[in-house]
């Protein structure tokens, strides 16, 4: 391990991030109870002063520490997206955390130390680091979902995240074990050199590949590994569930996209009906199981199974229309999903958070701006043009018919045509009918700001997505030609 | 052409849209509903008129797609925000903003609760549906085309019947389960046709056989579930009878045709041979759905149901004229879908007139209203007698076109289609003689005759409905180049003819 200038400089983001998380755990016990929201302020700031470090280090395709740990604008494009996500998180999680009396100063903390856990994943160069990455995240996440400790159904998801969790990272560790005593290495470029002999693909490495595809699977809750989602999503304080679904999904995929490409491109024909297997059991189950959900977070939960799905077809074929596609989409559904939660998390009946589908009901008559938001998220989601997510599925498509899987294109969409049942039934609850129970909507500016920002990123990556367009076809050069 | 320094067919698409954001301030104000109803009219008659403008800049010399824009609009595969227009979309074009003023005065008294946003969700309609008529890059055409769907599956749902949440959700389902599959079909042809997404660019090269005829079934499932075709109409009876009259109309006069006009546009001169592969399974479903939609509206007590089915059936004659590949029968099938437009707008106009005095529509509940409502009763009248296509009025030329030009080949088909002339005037028939004739009934007394703002919706329209079909060719001018430039392209290619 060598701390050159150049390795530390490189590293800047991430220890930014942990310094401030550890000060504000420092500065926690001196703040007054009323002034919590100063703390979030403060987080708020910290992930602009990174993102700031961030944007100085793109452009450059750095392996750092020996190669085990890569800064390039791929990785970058990724760290921004975590911010983003992170920075609106906070500003639901402001005045939900009041109302919901869990205000305490850990949660920033742990919500930075997450994201520093997602950004190493996103950047690691080498199967331990990218191990201590996903490790930080969930050590994080498992705190955050149990964070209503009075509540019964919290610490339920919490445990069975955790159960379930270290079980999907045994797992994948044991795959990154098998991988290193097959290969030899854990760096993903030595790997990807090994396994580019044509004598090299033993039953173990295929083995471990199988293993670290399951942790990944796991992580990115796609099908037949999505059995925590449901639940997990569902007990969770709303904020994290968002968190979890938005922030943590896309930094998953990031590093599944990255191992697969990087590492096993080799070896393409063992894992691409791997591939479509997951793709095509997570849209099935995601978008079936969806349609009789009666809680809201559950549909969405069942919702991001589903999206996950579709995503994975990007991971199908390692080409410029497959990267470009899997990247648009996790940064739409970063903002589709947020804002979903945003509204239900502030959306509340009789004092506690309005959960069921039932609790929409005649929104459009109490808060037309409420409703309206939540219409273009659902559109979105069910991939209604002019929103973000039509382009986004429109793009996945893509890929799938350029990878020669035109079917698996028709299997999606005609899926996607079962989805949208359950995204226009909130629709039509909240429009159709009239409103009978006291659900009041009252969102504060933090709030607002943070809607009003997933919203307009909703509506800007379907209809006018040029500058991000240009931005990610930026990124992504460095890992396709 | 530009209008106020932007290009004449973005402030077609666009003007409706932002202009429908000057009734945001009224959104909650309950006692401004009389504002934004005249804000929403004078929005669409702006549009109306400008959009006449098409046609004094429109060369009917010329099938080239004329008025163009084209501008990168996503760089990542070539997708382009352009525009265009040839006769074809033209006349559809006049059409849709002649029409939508017609249903903001139907919305005067019909529409009741949440004005603003139901005038919102029209005008946002009204510049989706131009956007589909004028869109010449593939995707963007498939933005306006789903697009459509929002605002229309919400004017079904929020001010719709008694079981308007079943009829949108069926309404929406549908139609999106057939455009997905447009989709996939899209995609295809980018690959296949040379990386674009340019219709002009994509129509006119010989795709394999095979690739022909999965893309033209998949195209089907979208356009044939629009028109609607024969086992795919389901969804219109409960979206029509469920909708308000505005909803009724735009479905009905616009919507069915974006199907036709789909065909016209992308099946047949990109898939030439699949269009002749398929002929005789179109023309089978055509005929069957002219026949079949005819018998069920003499089976309808709910009047709005009755003219929904006969709906089935005269866009059942046009995609019969489309079918036969010549002239006459596409030039006649333009011709049904205006004037069925025109006419079946009218017939829900009408209907909805009746509706807002006694809330009723079935014919049972008529009877003699002529007595009361003598202008009515003759306006009713005329549109009735257009729709069974009586010579001199405008539905004859359509109609007529279609049976000549489909006689020339088919002319088993053509005789079978005939029968539907014959069922029409039945049903309309009766239609008319419980309704404006016949017995007296309670509901029918003492109902006002036309009011200022339903005279505003009928008579341009009773006025089209004579000019057209005393005096025809001016109309058929404007589209004859572009109807005899597809009938080129949609000659089918020598060496499918081999196998």
């Amino acid at each position: 391990m060598n701390f050159s200038p150049v390795n530390i400089m490189g590293t800047m983001p991430e220890i930014y991030l942990t310094v401030l998380g550890s000060l504000l755990l420092l500065m926690e016990p001196f703040i007054p109870r009323e002034k919590r929201s100063w703390l979030g302020l403060f987080a708020i700031a910290s992930l602009f002063f990174a993102m700031i470090a961030t944007i100085g280090l793109n452009g450059k395709g750095l392996p750092l520490y020996q190669g085990l740990y890569i800064v390039d604008p791929f990785s970058n494009f990724f760290k921004i997206a975590i911010y983003v996500g992170t920075i609106i998180t906070i500003l639901f999680s402001l005045p939900y955390l009041e109302k919901e009396e869990i205000h305490v100063g850990e949660y920033y903390g742990f919500l930075l130390f997450a994201a520093v856990g997602m950004m190493i994943m996103v950047s690691a160069g080498d199967l331990i680091t990218l191990f201590l990455g996903i490790e930080l995240m969930s050590l994080c996440l498992y705190v955050l979902v149990g964070l209503k400790r009075t509540i019964h159904r919290s610490v339920e998801a919490s445990f069975k995240y955790f159960l379930l969790g270290a079980f999907a990272s045994a797992i994948f560790l044991y795959g990154i074990s098998l991988l290193y005593g097959a290969s030899g290495t854990e760096t993903i470029s030595g790997l990807a050199a090994f396994v580019q002999n044509p004598g090299a693909l033993k039953p173990m490495v295929i083995g471990g590949m199988i293993l670290t595809m399951v942790g990944f699977a796991f992580k990115v809750s796609a099908a037949p590994f999505h059995m925590w989602t449901p639940d997990v999503y569902e007990g969770a304080p709303t904020v994290v569930t968002g968190f979890m679904a938005s922030v943590g999904k896309i930094a998953a995929f990031g590093v599944f996209l990255r191992v697969f490409w990087v590492a096993f491109s080799a070896n393409k024909d063992h894992w691409t009906w791997l591939i479509i297997t997951i793709a095509i059991l997570s849209m099935l189950i995601g978008n079936i199981v969806a349609l009789v959900q009666k809680n809201i977070k559950r549909m969405l939960a069942y919702s991001s199974i589903g999206h996950a799905g579709y995503a994975v077809i990007g991971l199908l074929n390692p080409s410029r229309e497959s990267l470009f596609a899997l990247m648009f989409y996790l940064f739409v559904y970063l903002f589709m999903t947020l804002g979903a939660f945003g509204i239900v998390l502030i959306l509340r009946r009789k004092g506690v958070e309005g959960e069921e589908i039932q609790d929409f009901v005649g929104l459009n008559k109490k808060n037309p701006m409420a409703a309206f938001l939540m219409l273009i998220f659902m559109f979105s989601l069910a991939g209604i043009p002019p929103f973000g997510g039509f382009l986004a599925k429109f793009y996945i498509f893509m890929a799938a018919v350029h990878a020669g899987f035109t079917w698996l294109a028709v299997v999606g969409v005609l899926l996607s045509a079962v989805g949208a049942y359950y995204y226009i039934r909130v629709v039509m609850a909240m429009y159709m009918k009239d409103p009978e129970e006291t659900v009041e909507f009252l969102p504060n500016r933090m709030e607002k700001i943070a809607l009003f920002l997933t919203a307009a990123m909703t509506v800007i990556m379907g209809v006018f997505p040029l500058p991000f367009v240009h931005y990610i076809e930026t990124s992504l050069a460095i890992l396709v030609p | 052409m530009t209008f106020l320094s932007v290009p004449i067919l973005t402030f077609l698409i666009f003007f409706p849209v932002v202009a429908s954001l000057l009734i945001l301030p009224f959104y909650r104000r309950p006692d401004s509903d009389g504002i934004v109803k005249w804000a929403a009219l004078g929005i669409t008659v702006v549009e109306f008129v400008v959009s006449l403008s098409l046609l004094v800049g429109h060369d009917p010399h010329l099938y080239q797609m004329q008025f163009t824009e084209n501008h990168v609009w996503i760089p990542f595969a070539n997708i382009h925000y352009a525009l265009g227009i040839d006769g074809i979309s033209l006349v559809l074009i006049l059409m849709t903003t002649l029409l939508m003023p017609m249903t903001v005065l139907t919305s005067w008294v019909g529409i009741s609760k949440q004005i603003p946003l139901f005038m919102i969700n029209l005008l946002v309609l009204e510049g989706a549906m131009i956007g589909v008529f004028c869109a010449t890059d593939f995707v963007l055409f498939y933005v306006f085309w789903e697009a459509m769907l929002i605002p229309m599956y919400l004017i079904i749902g929020v001010w719709g019947g008694p079981n308007r949440i079943y009829a949108a959700i069926k309404f929406f389902l549908y139609t999106l389960a057939g455009s997905l599959l447009l989709l996939v079909t899209i995609i295809a042809l980018y690959f296949v046709g040379g990386h674009t997404f340019d219709i002009t660019r994509l129509s006119g090269q010989h795709y394999g056989m095979t690739f022909q005829i999965l893309a033209f079934a998949a195209m089907f499932a979208a356009f044939a579930v629009k028109i609607p075709m024969f086992p795919f109409h389901t969804w219109l009876p409960d979206a029509h009878v469920e909708a308000p009259t505005a909803g009724s109309v735009i479905l009905a006069s616009i919507m069915l045709k974006m199907g036709a006009y789909g065909f016209l546009r992308f099946s047949l001169p990109m898939f030439p041979d699949a269009s002749h592969f398929f002929t005789p399974f179109m023309l089978a479903l055509s005929v069957i759905a002219i026949v079949w939609g005819a018998f069920m509206a003499l089976a309808q007590e709910d009047m709005k149901k009755l003219i929904a089915y006969s709906s089935v059936s005269h866009m059942g004659v046009v995609t019969l004229g489309i079918f036969v590949f010549n002239t006459q029968g596409i030039e006649g099938a333009l011709m049904q879908m205006l004037n069925h437009g025109i006419t079946t707008g009218a017939l829900f106009l009408c209907i909805g007139v009746l509706y807002d005095r006694s809330h009723s529509r079935l014919l049972s509940e008529y009877g003699g209203i002529a007595k009361q409502m003598p202008v009515y009763s003759t306006l009713l009248v005329i549109f009735a007698l257009s729709s069974l296509a009586l010579p001199g009025t405008n539905s004859f030329v359509g109609e007529f076109l279609v049976l000549i030009g489909s006689f020339r080949n088919h002319a088993v088909v053509s005789s079978l289609a005939t029968t539907g002339v014959i069922l029409s005037a039945m049903y309309l028939l009766y239609m008319l003689s419980r309704v404006v004739w016949g017995v007296y009934t309670p509901k029918s007394y003492a109902m006002p005759d036309l009011k200022p703002y339903e005279w505003g919706a009928l008579l341009p329209l009773v006025v089209l409905v004579i000019v057209i079909g005393l005096i025809p060719n001016p109309v058929l001018s404007v589209f004859h180049q572009s109807v005899a430039h597809l009938v080129s392209q949609v000659q089918p290619s020598p060496v499918a003819l081999l196998h």
